[in-house]
């Protein structure tokens, strides 16, 4: 966790889910502690902050990577994209309805990197099989071993 | 996290100058270039990289991919290792780089990870990871309980009494095979390195591990025109099918006429202290018919000098077959 009595600063602006957030902060900050504890979306969860579980997944510039190796003051002028901002007010993201459709999920924990993950997918060279799924899903690690609803959700999702 | 102080390069000069100032390019470096960052957010978190001063070197327009003036291959520092392996001419001239690239890590993580960080991210080596322990890599001088420890994913060539850290790479193996050059920018000008002079063995300076000295900052690898003609395959192997670093590998290609070979090349990881190629095991093949014995022959030759420890040895007949069954593939 960052000092919060570090006297050295840093001045960065985010784009976060279409909404822009000009901040003073502590070079240390990644981007997984910004959204969560500064910015108060906590829907992006922290697992392992080693970028080896995929709990923290959000997208950067239209890409997947782990918010927890990524340093916010690094992201100057990004457009980030969490969980938070996949649903139209009310109206889920197709993977989200998914999810709930394929039960691709025991106690929640990891589902806000899956999805994450899952939507970026779509826009990935990935091959038709349910193996290709797994392969590209691989860093996104799940405890309760849901795996199986989740590459079925998945699959939905691609073939709808 | 220790603090530091964070800097935005304004070019390659500034980056530069402000990398002159570390002291070290090594371990214990004081100013560190970011590129992908995930490698050194990892170290710095766990107390392995302390920097004072972390330049960010991601607006630089180093992440370019494209010919090279010889008709090969020129791979900015700074792109991505997805954009590398999906690029066009990579999967039409180059797919095992493709393959060694995409069999490492995560689709996350190779979105972040670039070129010039995969070269030089550090060893998996638990006891360089964590400060309490011992390393002589990270802490130079104070012993190496790998050795007699837990060391089964660790290397069997290239070691030292004072460190048996394995590079973890995969796409370093794939470009050491296709003769890559890492171009570097420092105080005193330009130069090219190729790529298996680039890494250093550990002998008694484990803290060491490839040429770069304060201020250098890699610009681009590239990579040579491709055979024509030739097949190329990399095949790793590992205890989890995905998303885990390789107990051996190999990166191979071949050329072949009129049932026999013509040219042959390969590289193996996961088994040295540094992506391994051994010339010598390659040119006993050159005008062969593919066969097993032949394939195992030269095995023999690349691991020759293998020293495993008491929980590694499995490697050494592991990678023999990884490389037989790989050789086999691009000459049938």
């Amino acid at each position: 966790m960052p000092d919060p009595h570090s006297e050295v600063q840093a001045a960065v602006t985010l784009r976060v889910n279409g909404a822009e957030h000009t901040l003073s902060i502590d070079p240390r900050t990644t981007l997984l502690d910004l959204l969560r504890e500064t910015l108060h979306l906590t829907g992006t969860k922290k697992g392992c902050d080693h970028g080896q579980c995929g709990a923290c997944t959000i997208h950067v510039n239209g890409r997947r990577v782990n918010a927890c190796l990524a340093l916010a003051v690094a992201h100057d002028r990004d457009e980030i994209r969490t969980i938070e901002g996949l649903a139209e007010g009310d109206r889920l993201h197709p993977m989200q309805a998914a999810f709930l459709q394929k039960d691709a999920y025991q106690c929640g924990y990891c589902t806000a990197g899956q999805i994450m993950s899952a939507v970026a997918l779509l826009d990935e060279p990935c091959g038709p099989e349910d193996a290709d799924v797994r392969e590209l899903m691989s860093g996104n690690i799940c405890r309760c071993g849901a795996y199986a609803n989740i590459v079925a959700a998945i699959q939905q999702v691609r073939g709808s | 996290m220790q603090g530091f102080a964070f800097q935005r390069a304004a070019d390659a000069a500034a980056a530069i100058a402000l990398g002159a100032g570390a002291g070290t390019a090594q371990q214990g470096a004081r100013v560190r270039f970011l590129a992908g960052g995930t490698t050194l957010i990892d170290l710095m978190k766990l107390g392995v990289e302390t920097p004072e001063t972390v330049v960010d070197i991601n607006h630089l327009g180093l992440d370019g991919i494209g010919r090279a003036a010889d008709g090969g291959l020129a791979i900015g520092a700074t792109a991505r290792n997805s954009d590398l392996a999906h690029h066009p001419i990579v999967l039409a001239e180059y797919p095992a780089l493709s393959q060694a690239i995409l069999a490492g890590a995560s689709t996350q993580l190779r979105n972040a990870a670039t070129t010039a960080g995969n070269l030089l991210q550090r060893t998996r080596c638990m006891y360089f990871r964590d400060p309490a322990s011992a390393c002589n890599k990270r802490a130079p001088g104070s012993g190496c309980p790998a050795i007699g420890g837990a060391h089964r994913m660790l290397a069997i060539l290239g070691t030292s009494e004072h460190c048996i850290a394995s590079n973890p790479s995969d796409m370093a193996v794939a470009m050491l095979m296709h003769d890559a050059v890492v171009h570097v920018q420092g105080v005193g000008g330009a130069r090219q390195v190729p790529l298996d002079d680039f890494f250093l063995l550990p002998g008694d300076r484990p803290e060491r591990e490839n040429v770069l000295e304060p201020g250098d900052l890699i610009t681009e690898v590239t990579l040579p025109p491709a055979e024509p003609g030739a097949r190329s395959c990399y095949l790793k192997l590992r205890d989890r099918v995905s998303y885990e670093f390789a107990l051996v590998s190999a990166a191979v290609s071949a050329t072949m006429a009129e049932g026999r070979i013509v040219t042959a090349r390969f590289a193996l990881g996961g088994v040295g202290t540094k992506p391994w190629r051994i010339p010598a095991a390659e040119a006993i093949l050159a005008g062969q018919a593919p066969d097993a014995a032949l394939f195992r022959r030269a095995a023999d030759l690349a691991l020759a000098g293998a020293r495993p420890q008491r929980q590694n040895g499995f490697k050494l007949e592991l990678a023999r077959r990884c490389l037989v069954h790989a050789l086999t593939q691009v000459t049938a």
